[in-house]
């Protein structure tokens, strides 16, 4: 048995849950009732994320939870059974968090 | 018996594949399992906001519609979940001494929590002002 | 072991006891017997009581009968307890049900085998090897209380394996060190005196080591001494953590391991 290189894996998954955990709860209660409950108009919202700031903001809710969300769902598949797929699903799941990250850094940085 | 240097047969157990139904930590702790498909599903509808901030009248509409609004709200209560759970479980990692004694667990948390309010505030005041 | 006039009644309490002899047959079954209620009664008493007066074929472990040994692991309604700190009053008067730990093989009635765990902790090489040998004549090892309380809650493990049978991990894939070994792993680790963290990471900080644990935290609830081996894990994961991106970000840094 050698050390492993989960580490890396561990940590997208450590610094996605206290993204998610510190930012998601209020960011939801906005993109749900802001526009409802007239809180904030659907158009100032939209200037208020083209700023730089907001545009990391998001990034970093893009990519950080995407990745929390493929180190879980990597091992709960197999915990509820989806032991077949134990050769498949890092690839799937840690790809799927990369290529989603990628696309936010295209959408929030380089457009 | 241990003269004839045979072994008898062991009994192995099988383990369920509903094992997670059988006792009520598992359970909870399935659910806060779970919790990160909303946390992805969420991350991911950023993400499709972010496709269209280039798009202000398709931005808008996907705000608006009602199914993205109850899909949130549906979501809403489990990233509390995993909030909650996170928050609870930051005693564990995070080990502080103060000489021969442990920073209480319950301090730890506890500053993890106000840290956590207080980033909401500061979060809902930058977009409502 | 007999208990005194006062506290016995004609009150009976029933167990059912999970039966299985390999040499009468292949499949395991569950034998029910009734046994005196005493309310100061443990488990193990009442179980004692079945081999002593009906039934002396009931094969099981025990030994100090007072929750330091770890021998008399078994679940008792489904949880993993030691039967001589489970008392009988708390389950009376409904049936208790006794079994074998679980996640183990079973041997023989509620008798499991164990050399997986005893294998696991020469595995994770769980005694102290010093950083340096020093004869008797040269003395004692130093270590201030500050240093001896970091390691403390982890030498409490009496290696009942009662959080083995807690784990859906280790239930699932038998090949998980398991919370015990690991905390044990962290004792030596921590304490002061001990300089083999970075060997002991090639059994613990691999695949089968820490990084098949997900937290689900029930090991630390069942432990009978508060050892808290889920915390244990995730310090180590923290750890293994900064090693790593010690030896990804500074690879020329011939520095071991370090216990932070």
């Amino acid at each position: 048995m050698a050390k492993s290189n989960e580490p890396i894996w561990w940590s997208l998954f450590s610094a996605g849950g206290v993204v998610a955990a510190f930012f998601f709860p209020v960011t939801i209660l906005i993109t749900a009732c802001g526009l409802s409950f007239g809180w904030i108009s659907g158009e100032d919202l939209h200037k208020l994320l083209q700023h730089p700031l907001s545009r990391l903001y998001l990034l970093i809710l893009i990519s950080m939870p995407l990745f929390h969300w493929a180190h879980r769902f990597r091992y709960v598949a197999m915990d509820l059974g989806l032991k077949s797929l134990s050769s498949v699903l890092p690839f799937v799941c840690y790809g799927t968090a990369i290529a989603g990250s990628g696309m936010a850094v295209f959408y929030l940085v380089w457009l | 018996m241990t003269t004839e240097g045979t072994k008898s047969k062991e009994y192995i157990r099988p383990m369920p594949s509903n094992w997670w139904l059988k006792r009520r930590s598992y359970f909870l702790f399935m659910v806060r399992e779970l919790t990160c498909v909303f946390v992805g599903g969420y991350a991911l509808f950023l993400l499709v906001l972010a496709s269209r901030l280039g798009d202000a009248v398709g931005f808008v509409a996907l705000l608006k519609n009602p199914l993205v609004v109850v899909l949130q709200l549906i979501a809403l209560p489990m990233v509390l979940y995993h909030t909650v759970t996170w928050l609870n479980l930051t005693p564990k990692v995070l080990v502080v001494w103060r000489g021969e004694t442990r920073v209480s667990p319950i301090l730890i948390a506890g500053v993890h929590y106000l840290a956590w309010l207080a980033v909401s505030v500061v979060v809902l005041w930058i977009v409502l002002m | 072991m007999a208990a005194s006039d006062s506290t016995r009644s004609d009150k009976m309490v029933a167990l059912e006891v999970f039966r299985y002899r390999p040499e009468e047959g292949e499949e395991p079954f569950f034998q029910r017997y009734e046994v005196p209620y005493v309310d100061d009664w443990v488990v193990l008493d009442a179980l004692n009581h079945i081999k002593n007066e009906i039934d002396g074929t009931l094969t099981y472990r025990w030994s100090c009968r007072m929750g330091v040994c770890g021998s008399c692991g078994m679940m008792v309604n489904g949880d993993p307890k030691l039967t001589c700190a489970a008392f009988v009053r708390d389950y009376y008067p409904a049936t208790i049900r006794v079994e074998p730990l679980n996640y183990f093989p079973v041997i023989r009635d509620l008798v499991i085998n164990m050399d997986d765990f005893l294998d696991k902790l020469t595995e994770v090489k769980a005694w102290l090897v010093p950083k340096e040998e020093k004869p008797v004549s040269e003395g004692e090892y130093l270590q201030t209380p500050a240093e001896l309380a970091k390691y403390k809650q982890f030498s409490m493990c009496i290696n009942c394996m009662l959080c083995y049978s807690a784990c859906p991990v280790y239930g699932q894939h038998p090949d998980f060190i398991g919370p015990a070994a690991i905390a044990l792993a962290q004792r030596y680790n921590m304490d002061s005196r001990d300089d083999a963290t970075d060997e002991r990471g090639e059994a613990i900080f691999s695949h089968e080591g820490i990084w098949e644990c997900t937290f689900v935290g029930e090991c630390s609830q069942v432990c009978p001494k508060n050892v808290d081996p889920a915390g244990a894990i995730q310090q180590a994961k923290v750890t293994a953590t900064k090693d790593w991106y010690r030896s990804v970000l500074v690879p020329w840094g011939k520095k071991k391991a370090k216990t932070t």
